[in-house]
């Protein structure tokens, strides 16, 4: 039976609609489709108008998020095989698979092929590590503004703010070896994460559930190319080994094509994989936050110990500053990932306390890093890099008292875990503006010193 | 009167499979046949029929061809395998010794009235 255009275009929305579902392969759509036509037919023939024969067959068919869960279920290997294993040729309903493949493999390239550019151009070392982001970063973003069709201004800001951190990076006159290089060089990965960022959430930057997205997106994407490198570690260690037995040395290959093309190829790689992968395969961040929340607080109660008998907070040296900064923004991480994988509906629980504990030792320890960082300032007068440590640290306190503040309430009771959850994610764009401001500003104010 | 959730899905498998039986039948038809054993009591989210399906022939019970429609559509047909059928005699057991053991429940039972005014 034919039926009138207007359906048709229905029945079409509803199609793409249920395509978009990764649980649900082509051929169940199809199975789906047939199932709802032959239902609109039926209710056709017993008196419904199209538009109340569509509406009645899409309420029976039932709510797609249940449907789709129960696909899921069922077939909760499909995603993963259909990425891994190469698209059957007979079955044409898999080529976006192969596109996407197409895609991803020829921006992991254009990254690669960046880098090694940048490696054969740059005259010294410092131009580079300045710009290695931007040699990277772009492409990524690029992936993801391909497949959340980003929408024409957004691509348009993305690339402008690129296009300006470029040129503002390579503008500016840095003294060599200065120190607002070298924080310029830090923070601009910060900056350009953030614009990565707005491509994956599809421009949809203002949303607070997106953001949670992006973070979990992040630390799955650490720990997948952490994976993806043991992987190629393996691989070019057994083939020096063999290469250097038969006496070829593969060292000129090595570190001039094979390692500046394919360490940044695999982190276009590794955020393709995480896409695939989302809602299928379980997150691994739970279980990892749960391991090292307890041990990250004893690693903190242990540095804590170290510094109060280390003596006068004055003499603490500079670089211990920096490496204590390191632990503050990675515990930050941990709350953040184990914040980014609860379920927001659960009671608090033991793990809540936990976490409360980490970030009150945190606080511990920013506290003293803070009166070192003071003193040091009175000592010996303002730097740079003092002024940048001192923001960071700054910044980390309000985080984290705001954190520990609000997990007392939900430990009371007080407040839901999503206003704890809102938290962090309004704080988030706070560290791109510093970075912005270290990037930009601090140059200007220091005199590129 | 509508029938429970959870008893629905624990009739599903057999219930799919008994009507299998009588020959290869598609999702659609399948569902309908569904609702003209039960006087249309049983409600199904019509959807979830599908990963069931596919369950069933992941476990080896049915198999799937797919065929084209009288409009011209392409149509996925489902066939009882006699692993199946074993199954389904399997279940058929299950479910005859459940209904004895109800059956003599009730009987024991006080009618369904009298056990409302028991409780007010």
């Amino acid at each position: 039976m034919e039926l009138d255009a207007d359906l048709e275009a229905q029945i079409d929305r509803w199609r793409g609609y249920v395509q978009r579902r990764q649980a649900i392969a082509t051929a169940d759509v199809e199975e789906l489709e047939d199932h709802l036509r032959e239902q609109i037919e039926d209710l056709l023939a017993t008196g419904l108008d199209h538009d109340e024969a569509f509406l009645v067959a899409i309420k029976r068919l039932g709510n797609l998020d249940a449907v789709s869960r129960e696909f899921a279920r069922e077939h909760s290997d499909r995603l993963w095989k259909q990425l891994v294993l190469l698209p059957d040729a007979a079955d044409d309903s898999r080529a976006p698979a192969w596109r996407e493949l197409a895609v991803v493999i020829g921006f992991a390239l254009g990254a690669g092929l960046a880098v090694k550019a940048g490696l054969t151009w740059s005259d010294d070392g410092t131009g580079l590590a300045r710009n290695l982001g931007l040699l990277v970063f772009p492409f990524l973003a690029a992936y993801f503004g391909w497949k959340r069709r980003l929408t024409v201004p957004v691509a348009a800001t993305l690339v402008a703010s690129f296009a300006a951190l470029a040129v503002l990076l390579n503008v500016y006159p840095f003294a060599a070896g200065g120190s607002t290089e070298l924080l310029a060089a830090l923070h601009a990965p910060v900056l350009l994460w953030m614009l990565v960022g707005i491509a994956y959430v599809g421009g949809r930057w203002r949303s607070d559930a997106r953001r949670m997205d992006f973070v979990r997106f992040t630390g799955e994407l650490a720990i997948y190319y952490t994976l993806l490198a043991l992987g190629g570690a393996v691989l070019i260690g057994l083939t020096v080994a063999v290469l250097s037995a038969v006496g070829v040395d593969p060292d000129p290959v090595l570190t001039g094509w094979i390692l500046p093309l394919t360490v940044p190829g695999a982190l276009v790689v590794a955020a393709w994989l995480v896409e695939a992968k989302q809602n299928v395969v379980e997150n691994i961040a739970p279980v990892l936050t749960r391991v090292f929340t307890p041990l990250t607080i004893i690693m903190l109660l242990a540095v804590l110990a170290v510094l109060a008998t280390a003596g006068g907070l004055g003499t603490v040296d500079r670089d211990l500053l920096i490496l204590m900064n390191a632990i503050l923004v990675l515990v930050l991480s941990l709350l953040l990932y184990s914040i980014s994988a609860r379920d927001s509906l659960a009671r608090p629980g033991v793990f809540d306390v936990l976490q409360l504990v980490l970030v009150v030792v945190a606080l511990a320890v920013d506290a003293v890093m803070l009166t070192a960082m003071l003193t040091r300032i009175t000592e010996f007068g303002f730097s740079p890099n003092k002024i940048a440590a001192l923001g960071l640290n700054l910044l980390l306190l309000v985080h984290l008292v705001r954190a520990a503040w609000l997990t007392i309430g939900f430990l009371r009771g007080r407040r839901p875990f999503t206003v704890l959850e809102r938290w962090q994610t309004r704080y988030l764009p706070v560290y791109g503006v510093w970075a912005l401001v270290v990037v930009a500003v601090f140059p200007l104010v220091f005199g590129f010193a | 009167m509508r029938i429970e959730k959870d008893l629905v899905a624990a009739a599903a498998t057999p219930l799919v499979l008994g009507i299998l039986t009588d020959g290869d039948l598609y999702g659609y038809a399948i569902l309908k046949r569904v609702g003209e054993l039960s006087g249309g009591s049983m409600q199904w989210t019509d959807g979830m029929l599908y990963p069931l399906l596919h369950r069933l022939e992941r476990l080896g019970y049915v198999t799937s061809l797919w065929g084209t429609s009288d409009a011209g559509r392409r149509r996925k047909h489902y066939a009882i395998t006699d692993l199946g059928r074993e199954q389904l005699a399997e279940r058929q057991e299950q479910w005859t010794v459940v209904s004895d053991a109800l059956r003599q429940v009730w009987q024991d039972l006080p009618r369904p009235s009298v056990v409302t005014e028991g409780w007010a």
